[in-house]
């Protein structure tokens, strides 16, 4: 099972908490990919599509990232491997988004 | 009993606005969607009970969302926006071609006659269609595929489609206004379009006369005379009695012609309504004093409306979907301000007060008139 911790428009749009579980990685499987946490992450909650990443091209939106074990994995590929911290639970998944104010 | 709702969509937040038919006492719901841009609320007019609404951030895109009880719930609704084909290109500031992008949904229009048939008007420039109230949207591709889409180029604010008019009359008629391209017309309910410009002149443009590039702010349509149209443009305010074929000047004796929205009177067609902006560079009204003004002769005519709104030192704005009126028997006008107020008059604006005085921003007005 791994975490996965929203922004907080994300959260109220999908009706959850600070935290979503996710059932990762599926039977069978050592590896969780990013692509593959996001793809979960949209599954279970569709009302995310087209929100962290673009509906046609997939690619991530521009003022989102997605941060892991003090790492900026945002311009990472889909199948980059999630850490083993992450796969553990021990660390969340971070959806984040840019700061901006003013 | 009659009751007015007015739907406020605000840079921070949709509110609901509620009153009976009297209209002094109003209560206020909201935010929905707190911290979220509304660039668009409105009513079917089939089931003033659904609403659609346009949210939307620069970080998490596009949401379209949908309420059955005149906005006490709200469900997601569907929120892919994809070009009908390969895109293509249009004119980016540079002149050099530029790829069709979605940004967002500028304005939504519900069908006259079928709840779950809404329109939607998007940046970049094109025109969409749901048929199952908002959960899936298919171009019009018609309008963007014109002969002249590659020659469209995006105003200061975006290319955006802004104003959607449906002919309650000629059935399949159509209007639609681009920002910075011009105001078009369908006859085939959306299927085919064509540039209705002629007459309109625009002096930022190399030609001021070509068929296309005006920035054509907003339009307005009386139901009982869709042939007769208003448009407030970048500057002049203009008026068609022929369905856009043609178009002349009606600003006469305002005191400047800029500005954004524009309204037609609901019981009397020649009755119109706009908020003069000091110019296309200083975007609050002149001489910081907040004027509606308002021809009963159909253009040319106007008398400014003063009473209740502020004389001095106001310096807001009114954005083009910012201005709606009731139909109760005696006409009420409701318009927002970048301020975030919300002005309504139960007189046809003979007299003014404040509904609320802090809102957001606001970015779009519109009324629904209830029994």
């Amino acid at each position: 099972m791994i975490r996965v911790e929203l922004p907080a428009h994300l959260r109220t749009l999908a009706g959850v908490g600070r935290e979503v579980a996710l059932d990762l990685p599926a039977d069978g499987r050592a590896g969780v990919t990013l692509g593959e946490a996001l793809d979960a992450l949209e599954a279970r909650y569709p009302v995310l599509r087209g929100t962290m990443r673009d509906h046609g091209t997939g690619c991530r939106r521009a003022f989102v990232r997605f941060f892991a074990c003090k790492e900026d994995l945002s311009h990472e590929p889909p199948d980059y491997p999630l850490p083993e911290p992450v796969l553990r639970g021990s660390e969340p998944l971070l959806v984040v988004g840019a700061v901006a104010g003013g | 009993m009659t009751g007015v709702r007015i739907l406020v969509g605000t840079r921070k937040g949709a509110f609901v606005l509620t009153s009976d038919g009297k209209r002094q006492k109003w209560d206020i719901g909201g935010p929905h969607f707190a911290g979220w841009e509304i660039y668009h609320l409105k009513g079917s007019p089939a089931n003033p009970g659904r609403l659609y609404a346009s949210q939307s951030t620069g970080w998490f895109g596009q949401q379209i969302q949908r309420s059955d009880d005149g906005g006490q719930t709200w469900q997601s609704a569907g929120n892919e926006f994809s070009y009908d084909g390969i895109p293509g290109t249009h004119q980016w500031y540079d002149g050099t071609p530029h790829p069709w992008e979605f940004a967002r949904v500028w304005h939504l229009e519900p069908s006259l006659h079928d709840p779950d048939t809404v329109y939607a008007g998007v940046e970049d420039a094109a025109l969409f269609r749901s048929s199952d109230g908002g959960q899936s949207w298919q171009e019009l591709s018609g309008l963007r595929n014109h002969d002249t889409g590659s020659h469209w180029q995006p105003g200061a604010g975006g290319m955006c489609l802004h104003t959607i008019l449906l002919d309650p009359v000629h059935e399949g008629r159509m209007f639609a206004a681009i920002s910075s391209a011009g105001a078009f017309r369908s006859d085939d309910a959306g299927e085919t379009w064509r540039p209705v410009t002629k007459g309109l002149r625009s002096e930022f443009m190399p030609d001021p006369e070509a068929e296309i590039g005006h920035c054509v702010h907003r339009i307005a349509m009386h139901p009982s005379r869709p042939d007769v149209l208003f448009m407030q443009k970048h500057w002049d305010v203009m008026r068609s009695d022929n369905a856009g074929e043609s178009w002349h000047e009606i600003s006469g004796d305002l005191p400047t012609d800029f500005g954004f929205p524009i309204s037609v009177h609901a019981h009397e067609p020649d009755t119109v309504y706009v908020v003069p902006i000091t110019s296309d560079s200083l975007h609050f009204p002149p001489d910081g004093r907040l004027r509606v003004y308002r021809s009963r002769a159909g253009g040319n005519e106007w008398e400014p409306l003063t009473a209740g709104l502020p004389q001095q030192n106001c310096y807001v704005n009114v954005l083009r979907d910012a201005m709606d009126v009731d139909s109760v028997d005696e006409c009420g006008i409701y318009f927002g301000t970048t301020g975030g107020q919300v002005y309504a008059s139960a007189d046809a604006g003979d007299t003014w007060s404040a509904v609320v005085r802090d809102l957001p921003a606001v970015l779009s007005v519109e009324v629904q008139t209830l029994s």
